[in-house]
């Protein structure tokens, strides 16, 4: 990063040409860093990933694997265009069960920790046996949700809103509590009311944390989804992998795979990009995950 | 020293206070019969070693920590809920992250119900004097630390409280930054006539900025001494170098080194 500066060749117009230049020349490196940054950071990765599916599609068609067994990746993309009607008629499908589940997750969730909260007897009770029913594997109870259930939209939504639920429960409940003392003291000397203390104070405290939960619910509900189209599907992207894995269509499980990874990062960016909207951009960055810190 | 006696004069008044705390090694006593009080328009400093209580004491004195003996009367009522008549500054300065530096002084107008457009012109006009004209739509975390306490005491500052609180508000700052929120400090409380309890551990700070410092004994915090400053106002930095200036400083370090506080090898 010192390069430019160091370099004797480079620098020396702006220096001569008087301060204001000096400051403006320096406000454009830095910019120019910051934007070799930000494409560093998305081309280092894809990089990565081309280089990955080449050598796959190389092995494939050296060592002639068989389909059935790894298809190249261009027998996966074929495939996905010669489904595409039926990759996107069941994504939808499950989009739906994922959606249904992850709103229920939050509209649960929230007002939970919220009692959590807010009512010491509750959290007594409930606390404890929320996080032990955690040790319960949820995917081991999806056959039951079916006795109960039936095959309907139901269980699949359920067992999403199962699996999604408890990363909205903690990650809220972790944010409300996390206000220093010194903020309700100050509230208090303002004489500002419990609920106005709520919204003003509390609830945005806590928001970066809540968005964590969000975003870890709306994956686990992916999960969760397809999970409950293995047990009782008619349709969606999870009975789509059972069908094409009863075919030996392999290319299909890929393409199904494929379908469901996307989804997954599209909702998981919906999320995030609402987060953008409602939290102040610095509090964004303190709270997601950065992988170029070394 | 000054006792229950100008009862008239008597804004915040102090009777018999005791602070206990239970810890898991027992009980701990962090203050020992505080009696004093203070009148309208003075400047009190407590000085005293770290763990004395006297931050404990701006609790109680502000409501927000209930006494475990003893009264804290204001204006003669007693004091039984946090305070709504004060402002309070704390160590740090306590800034929402998601408000900028002009919101967060306007959190105070807001919890207070004072007209925005008059209230907004006032929050103006306070960072202005303290140096921050231009830094409004700044978030907490594109200032600098000092830059932050100056707005936390702007937000302390916004209602005209009739009481101002602060608890070792300069104390995580450098020396210059310090110096400089001293006389930015005297110059707001000049101009409202306000009445500060002040709480430090920089007996330069105390004298500077007070009519009287009460100097705190180590925990069980008691009062040692409450000393006079007989300094002219407003004061300058160059007072600080005065024979009189190094006369109350002497006096409070020799209290200090009397109770092992500090110690001359």
């Amino acid at each position: 990063m010192t390069e430019a500066l160091d370099s004797p060749g480079f620098a020396t117009p702006q220096v001569s040409a008087g301060a204001g230049n000096l400051e403006a020349g320096i406000r454009q490196r830095r910019r120019d860093r910051a934007r070799r940054e930000r494409i560093g950071a998305f081309i280092y990765p894809v990089g990565m990933m081309v280089a990955l599916i080449a050598v796959w599609e190389a092995a494939a068609r050296l060592f002639s694997i068989p389909p059935y067994l790894l298809p190249a990746p261009s027998e996966i993309v074929l495939s996905m265009d010669s489904n595409s009607a039926v990759l996107i008629k069941e994504s939808v499908g499950t989009t739906f069960e994922i959606l249904l589940g992850f709103a229920l997750s939050v509209a649960v969730g929230v007002p939970l920790a919220l009692a959590i909260y807010l009512w010491r007897p509750f959290a007594r009770a409930v606390y404890p046996v929320l996080v032990s029913s955690q040790a319960v594997p949820k995917v081991a109870v999806a056959p039951l949700f079916l006795v109960w259930f039936g095959f309907g939209l139901l269980p699949k939504v359920l067992i999403a809103f199962l699996i999604a639920f408890f990363p909205v429960v903690i990650n809220t409940a972790m944010g409300l509590a996390s206000l220093e003392r010194e903020k309700i003291y100050l509230a208090q000397s303002m004489g500002l009311g419990s609920v106005a203390t709520f919204f003003k104070i509390q609830l945005p405290n806590a928001l970066p944390s809540i968005f964590a939960g969000l975003k870890i619910s709306i994956t686990f509900a992916v999960v969760g989804a397809v999970v409950g189209e293995f047990v009782g599907g008619q349709g969606g992207l999870g009975y789509l992998l059972l069908i094409a894995n009863g075919n030996m269509d392999t290319a299909l499980l890929f393409a199904g795979i494929v379908a469901l990874t996307l989804l997954g990062i599209v909702l998981f960016a919906l999320i995030g990009l609402l987060e953008r909207l409602v939290l102040p951009p610095h509090a964004v960055e303190r709270a997601s995950f950065a992988p170029e810190t070394m | 020293m000054n006792k229950i006696a100008n009862d008239e004069q008597a804004y915040l008044r102090i009777e018999h206070l005791s602070k206990v705390y239970a810890t898991r090694d027992g009980e701990v006593r962090a203050l020992n019969e505080i009696s004093f009080t203070q009148r309208r328009g003075e400047f009190i400093s407590h000085v005293g070693p770290s763990g004395c209580g006297k931050s404990t004491l701006l609790m109680i004195a502000a409501g927000l920590l209930p006494p475990s003996i003893g009264t804290v009367l204001v204006g003669g009522r007693a004091v039984d809920r946090p305070r709504t008549d004060i402002g309070i500054v704390f160590q740090s300065p306590v800034l929402l992250d998601w408000r900028t530096a002009l919101g967060n002084i306007m959190l105070q107008a807001e919890a207070r119900q004072m007209n925005r457009k008059e209230a907004e012109m006032r929050a103006r006009e306070l960072l202005a004097s303290v140096g921050l004209g231009g830094f409004e739509k700044r978030f907490p975390h594109e200032l600098s630390g000092g830059m932050r306490q100056r707005v936390s005491i702007c937000r302390a500052l916004i209602h005209n409280p009739d009481h101002l609180l602060m608890d070792e508000p300069f104390g995580a700052l450098d020396a210059l930054t310090r110096d400089q929120l001293v006389l930015d400090l005297q110059a707001l409380v000049n101009e409202r006539h306000m009445t500060v309890l002040f709480i430090t551990h920089s007996i330069a700070e105390a004298i500077f900025l007070s009519d009287r410092v009460i100097v705190m004994t180590p925990r069980p915090g008691c009062i040692d001494r409450i000393i006079d400053i007989k300094l002219p106002r407003p004061r300058t930095l160059a007072m600080r170098e005065t024979p009189e200036f190094a006369d109350y400083s002497r006096q409070i370090l020799e209290l200090f080194l009397a109770r092992g506080v500090l110690r001359e090898h």
